[in-house]
């Protein structure tokens, strides 16, 4: 039991009539790599949302590293060592790369508020900064305003900021959408690189990358998590062939 | 790394700014028109009024529309203290003075109060929302202030003489100019630095996409409380200077034109550029005091001008002159 970090206890959201996630459950292991698939509408996103507590279940209860964070706030979820990920690309365009990893990096440094020092000469956070620069292989794009990046190179800022904040478990929504295949394979090795040194939650469209990185996967059809397993098993699950290639598909596209 | 000719420009342009407001009234005195210090006095109260503005509108993206009413709060913290000391009354304990060290120490911390308690509730909102509860409590001010009869109404409230510093002659209007200029630049130097630090790029992170700041493990209202709380500080100060000024205060200090006034200085001057709204408040007061000559209705001209600037200038006309690449200071 105490080698589960995050876990998601039967989970409702209703959007008016509109259920979007039915009795949602979803444990996961520490340092491990977890995938979250399903069918488009599945209600994946939905799901991160309510973990990283951008929006509320209307009922049931959400736990990290053993404490109830079911009412917490987004930014206490982050300060417990939550990390996120945006699908949609999420960063301050009018930023540099740099300030873009100073600012995430100085939100978990306690240090108060900081509001003498010149950030370009904050040693504390410039270190930081420049660790991550390195690890997504940003460093020759540094002073470069996060607008003016390729749709790529956002996705790999979004990634840096995300680890400056030195998080326990990192939740990614669909890292690879929008990739070219150099770019996926960059960041799937970044994936592999982090594995098992932190847990992490990949919501995936594209089984594919799944299979090779995860240890285990779930498989969410309709707002509810059908199957858990490792993927060899669920690979060749039956319920699971069937929401993904035809049969109850129908509704699920939508 | 910054861009050292826009840097330069930017400095040179700030230099000259100060050399001009620092010889001004040797300017008036050789050109023998001594009585518009007062007028460019104003114009230095104005801008720091609208620079503290800058501080939430321009860098926090909160459109406040009631900033003036920290102004008036501050003006009248001078007026009423002044008055208790006439009549040799105490108000709430405390007898009235006319030391510039404490009344201008109490327009800053009743100011700042109120900006505290107004933000905790207006920064609970946002966009159209946060505009109109700021306006609101803004009108509340000002209704209270009309109401008060003993200190005047909406006739508002007439000091004797302008408040002692330190043994300084305020009645001077040279030393008074000089004594706001400073304030101005002091202001100026402790903003740039706050915007410039880890707190300010948080501030202005919120503005570009607050989900995201919240994300990163930052409760972004606090630090917006923070900044607002300073602002209302800072035009409680300028609302107290501004007192002095014209040895009056006045409701129509916090009436919500005037929030409106100082929101047209941002936008003329550049939001977010801190220096830009203390051109901005010269360029306004200046059109207003030339066209004023020829027409009443002055206004017609600054419409179309606003426009202009807004539509064609991104940064204002601060942004123009040191070059808009680099906006956030």
């Amino acid at each position: 039991m105490s080698n589960i970090i995050l876990q998601a206890k039967s989970i409702n959201k209703q959007f008016g009539a509109v259920k979007v996630c039915q009795n949602f459950n979803l444990e996961i292991e520490k340092n491990s790599l977890h995938a979250l698939i399903g069918p488009n509408g599945a209600g994946k996103t939905t799901a991160l949302n309510l973990l990283t507590g951008l929006i509320k279940p209307t009922s049931g209860s959400i736990s990290l590293n053993g404490n109830d964070i079911t009412k917490k706030s987004v930014n206490v979820r982050s300060q417990l060592g939550l990390a996120r990920v945006f699908q949609i690309t999420s960063l301050f365009n009018e930023f540099s790369v740099r300030e873009n990893l100073m600012l995430a990096a100085g939100a978990h440094q306690k240090t108060g508020y900081r509001f003498w020092t010149n950030v370009n000469r904050d040693k504390r956070l410039l270190e930081v900064a420049d660790e991550f620069l390195e690890k997504v292989g940003l460093n020759q794009r540094s002073s470069i305003l996060a607008g003016n990046l390729s749709h790529g190179e956002q996705r790999q800022l979004e990634m840096g900021m995300a680890l400056a904040t030195r998080p326990d478990i990192l939740l990614l929504d669909e890292p690879m959408a929008g990739l070219g295949p150099g770019g996926s394979a960059k960041l799937s090795e970044l994936i592999l690189e982090l594995k098992h040194k932190m847990t992490i939650l990949l919501v995936e469209h594209d089984t594919h990358a799944v299979f090779s990185l995860a240890d285990t996967v779930s498989v969410m059809v309709h707002g509810e998590v059908i199957a858990t397993n490792t993927p060899e098993v669920i690979k060749n699950n039956q319920r699971v062939q069937e929401a993904y290639l035809g049969g109850v598909s129908g509704g699920a596209e939508c | 790394m910054k861009n050292l000719l826009t840097f330069n420009r930017k400095t040179v342009v700030n230099s000259i700014g100060l050399i001009l407001f620092l010889i001004l009234p040797f300017l008036t005195k050789s050109f023998e028109q001594e009585y518009l210090i007062s007028f460019f006095s104003m114009i230095l109260i104005y801008g720091l009024a609208a620079a503290s503005l800058d501080l939430i509108l321009g860098f926090g993206g909160m459109i406040s529309l009631g900033h003036a009413v920290f102004m008036g709060i501050g003006g009248y913290s001078v007026g009423v203290l002044a008055f208790h000391k006439y009549e040799s009354s105490s108000i709430f304990g405390f007898d009235g003075t006319e030391n510039a060290l404490i009344t201008w120490g109490v327009a800053i911390l009743i100011a700042g109060v109120f900006g505290l308690l107004t933000g905790a509730v207006s920064l609970r909102t946002k966009g159209m929302s946060f505009i109109m509860i700021t306006l609101a409590f803004a009108q509340m001010g000002y209704y209270f202030f009309v109401s008060l009869s003993k200190y005047g109404g909406s006739d508002g409230l007439s000091l004797y003489n302008r408040n002692e510093l330190l043994g300084l002659d305020l009645g001077d209007d040279v030393t008074f100019y000089y004594i706001c200029l400073a304030i101005l630049v002091l202001f100026l130097l402790i903003a740039h630095r706050v915007v410039n630090s880890h707190f300010g790029k948080v501030i202005t992170a919120s503005r570009q996409n607050e989900q995201r700041v919240q994300v990163l493990g930052v409760a972004s209202y606090r630090y917006k409380l923070a900044i607002y709380t300073f602002a209302a500080a800072v035009a409680g100060l300028a609302g107290a200077l501004m007192t002095n000024q014209n040895e009056f205060a006045s409701p129509e200090l916090m009436h919500w034109t005037k929030s409106g006034e100082l929101m047209v200085m941002v936008l003329l001057g550049g939001m977010g550029t801190l220096f830009g709204p203390v051109l901005g408040a010269a360029i306004l007061l200046l059109m207003e005091y030339f066209l004023a000559m020829y027409t009443e209705h002055w206004m017609v001209v600054l419409g179309p001008f606003l426009i202009i600037v807004v539509l064609f200038a991104k940064n204002g006309l601060y942004g123009l002159l040191v070059g808009s690449k680099d906006k956030n200071v």
